[in-house]
């Protein structure tokens, strides 16, 4: 495997990493605000708040590293992405700001206020959206690059049928990631109230999931047909991803080893991330950056593998420690501990 | 109307967003020392004042620590969102220990979210206490690699780059480069000494106001024993610094101190102001006292401006922060000592009116001095982004709307600012100190 592909790998694992948490973060916020709307707040906020309480601040670090680690490894990214990049990526910043901040305020903060709850739902379906919007670009078509000077087509950008099924797809998924997840956590609670309501949310955005996954899949064909035919000759896994998804959606609705069905719900997206991954090299930034031109030099490639060894080999055992603690303790998750 | 321009309001962008990150930077990487001692004191003496101690001081950190992680965020995707040629070269050559920052932080926030939720759950109460230790380690290694880059930009070695071309790139080199002892020592000195101080200022505060509990005066002593001693190592690694910039950068230390002619034996400028012919008035003068700063002997000679090209000078501003700097510090430092002087005799009141007055304005002065040595630091690095290599305005964004972006940031850092101040009422509010201590079943 050459440096390259070892590194893109690295990072996209990163970010898959952060799809997973930061949907069940994003899509817990959303509910709590919703629940609490509709006067089942009460009910569901137990078993959100337990899980999110430990874990908030590792759900950031995982985009920031994705986000770091890009740099390291292809250095052009910056010049490209953050040129083009000013005004959505800022106001994505905000909103991570925004939500960070707000959380900890609402939680370790004595007076519960509405509006900061408000606040932490909301920009859960926000962040999703505009940070999807950056996978869009990277498919080419939406950048006037002229004399070395690139910027973003806005209007090209909010116009395209393709930009707009991607955004539907991220917060689609956001929810019902996150549903699954707490589904299975509420019934490792035995709190079988809460069960019920999230499992009939984690059951109600399974549809729409599937739909908009074949929306962008149609999309993707119209807009650029090299990626799509490429995702076609790894259509195997793309299959694999839809049957992971029906095992999911099965366990789930039997009420069957919620668990398992949650790792059906993260190899579904697994196959189908690796797989648009794949099938978007070589490219960084179709059809300006490959991640072999982009890359960073062989010393630099090498310290950076190293450290990310490293640095798993502390972290894996936090991870598993942190997970013990807070999210495998069948007494803390049912609120013994 | 001034013309747009993004390098400029880039710059105030960025200074504005690392201005006001380096607050909750500092005491992020500070109070875990604090609590971590208070939470072991209290063990070893069987004290639960000092566990009631480390108990609220860590209700306090974790809001500002929320601050942090995303003003952290924030700025380090504004590195590239603004300076997209500054951090592809970076990425080059300094993205090591960018990498090293981010295990190093995602150490301290897995062990902080346990340490968190964990007060009463272990048996033996050490186990607690040492789920701190990942964190002390975490924030300071944290300090520690970002510190390595801005010494890069410093004094960039561990590559050779010429005709536009990078080769030989050694990334252990550039990341210990000549400035990073200094640099990285003095960034976490005055950390433990700004966060030190800030708490001892609330102590104070709350005793002053007539609070007389000796959780109060406990709380003052811990804080200020360590403010002592850090304030000593703060000073004594300025010094140093002094001497780095000699060697290394000396158009930096002669804006800083307004000396414009090579000269042995020269003289400290303090204060003071210039006139369109860089003619300086009402200035205290030290004799010999730059040579010594430089170099450590009275007679030693000190490069001046006038060697360097005037488009290469930095902003000459740099001087008053650099006195700020410099007076703050050693104004904590007496402060601290007048502090234990008084504690030592019996028959003097550490508790008297003016001394904790000085203690309670030193917090937020040692915050300033903080603020004061980034400035000078960042603004005494112009014209280059990376000295030597790359001017920062080639480094900058062409993208237009930088100044919206500016605003919104500034509006966003306003809400967060009076937030925290909101909530941290609140919270202290909410749990006064006699219901706590009740609660932890003394008195």
């Amino acid at each position: 495997m050459s440096y390259e592909l070892l590194g893109i790998t690295v990072l996209w694992t990163f970010l898959y990493g952060y799809v997973i948490v930061a949907s069940i973060d994003f899509g817990a916020g959303f509910f709590n605000y919703y629940t609490s709307i509709t006067g089942k707040g009460p009910i569901v906020h137990k078993v959100i708040d337990r899980y999110l309480s430990p874990v908030w601040e590792v759900t950031n670090v995982f985009l920031v590293f994705f986000y770091v680690g890009l740099i390291g490894f292809f250095p052009s990214v910056a010049y490209y992405y953050g040129t083009t990049l000013l005004i959505p990526g800022s106001i994505a910043t905000i909103l991570l700001a925004i939500r960070g901040s707000y959380y900890a305020f609402h939680h370790y903060g004595p007076k519960k206020a509405k509006w900061t709850q408000f606040l932490y739902g909301l920009t859960g379906l926000l962040i999703p959206a505009s940070l999807s919007t950056v996978l869009t670009i990277s498919e080419g078509g939406y950048l006037n690059v002229s004399g070395g000077n690139v910027s973003l087509d806005y209007s090209g950008l909010f116009t395209s049928f393709y930009s707009w099924t991607v955004i539907i797809l991220a917060i689609v998924s956001v929810l019902y990631i996150s549903a699954c997840f707490l589904t299975y956590y509420a019934h490792k609670a035995g709190d079988t109230e809460a069960f019920d309501i999230l499992r009939k949310y984690a059951l109600s955005w399974s549809l729409p999931t599937i739909l908009a996954s074949f929306l962008v899949f149609l999309s993707i064909s119209h807009h650029n047909w090299e990626h799509f035919s490429r995702m076609l000759d790894l259509s195997w896994m793309f299959i694999l991803s839809s049957l992971f998804f029906l095992g999911a959606v099965y366990l789930i609705w039997k009420k069957q080893r919620l668990g398992l069905s949650f790792i059906f719900v993260m190899l579904q997206y697994a196959f189908a991330f690796y797989g648009y991954g794949a099938a978007h090299l070589p490219y960084l930034l179709y059809p300006y950056l490959s991640i072999y031109d982009g890359f960073t030099n062989e010393a630099m490639a090498i310290a950076l593998i190293i450290t990310f060894v490293a640095g798993l080999l502390l972290l894996i055992p936090s991870l598993y420690l942190l997970m013990r603690l807070f999210v495998f303790s069948n007494q803390y998750v049912q609120g013994k501990k | 109307m001034v013309e747009y321009d993004p390098v400029l309001y880039s710059r105030i962008l960025t200074g504005t967003t690392l201005g006001f990150h380096t607050i909750f930077a500092t005491l992020g990487v500070g109070i875990p020392l604090l609590i971590a001692l208070a939470e072991w004191i209290g063990i070893k003496r069987n004290d639960l004042h000092y566990h009631v101690l480390a108990r609220r001081w860590t209700r306090g950190y974790i809001i500002s620590v929320a601050v942090g992680v995303v003003t952290g965020t924030a700025i380090s995707l504004q590195l590239s969102l603004l300076w997209p040629n500054f951090m592809e070269a970076a990425g080059h050559t300094i993205a090591l220990p960018l990498f090293l920052e981010t295990f190093a932080f995602f150490f301290e926030a897995i062990f902080l979210g346990i340490y968190l939720y964990t007060w009463d759950r272990f048996k033996s109460r050490y186990a607690h206490f040492l789920l701190l230790i990942p964190v002390f380690i975490g924030g300071g290694a944290s300090a520690f690699f970002i510190s390595t880059v801005n010494a890069f930009m410093n004094s960039p070695i561990g590559f050779n780059y010429e005709n536009g071309i990078l080769t030989n790139v050694n990334p252990i080199m550039a990341m210990f480069n000549p400035a990073t002892p200094t640099k990285v020592t003095h960034v976490l000195a005055s950390s433990y000494l700004t966060a030190a101080f800030i708490l001892a200022s609330i102590a104070a505060f709350s005793i002053l106001r007539g609070r007389d509990h000796v959780y109060h005066k406990k709380a003052l002593k811990l804080s200020m024993t360590v403010a002592l001693a850090f304030a000593i190592c703060t000073a004594l690694i300025g010094d140093l610094s002094g001497k780095y910039l000699a060697q290394y950068q000396p158009e930096k230390l002669a804006a800083a101190e307004w000396h414009f002619e090579t000269e042995k034996g020269a003289t400290l400028i303090f204060a003071g102001s210039l006139d369109e012919n860089n003619k300086i008035s009402k200035a205290i003068e030290i004799p010999y006292a730059l040579s010594i700063l430089a170099h450590g002997i009275p007679g030693a000679e000190v490069i001046g401006l006038e060697e360097f090209p005037v488009e290469d000078w930095p902003p000459l501003v740099v001087h008053y922060y650099f006195d700020w700097m410099v007076t703050i510090g050693m104004f904590l430092a007496l402060v601290a000592f007048i502090y234990f002087c008084m504690q030592y005799r019996k028959k003097w009141n550490e508790f008297n009116k003016p001394l904790l007055s000085a203690i309670i304005v030193g917090g937020p002065l040692a915050m300033l001095a903080i603020e004061a040595g980034w400035f000078m630091a960042e603004q005494g690095r112009q014209p280059w982004i990376i000295r030597g290599f790359m001017r920062t305005a080639e480094a900058a964004t062409t993208s237009n709307h930088v100044d919206t972006m500016l605003y919104l940031f500034i509006l966003l850092y306003l809400i967060l600012a009076i937030s925290i101040i909101i909530v941290l009422k609140r919270v202290f509010k909410a749990s006064p100190l006699e219901k706590e201590l009740k609660k932890q079943g003394i008195e």
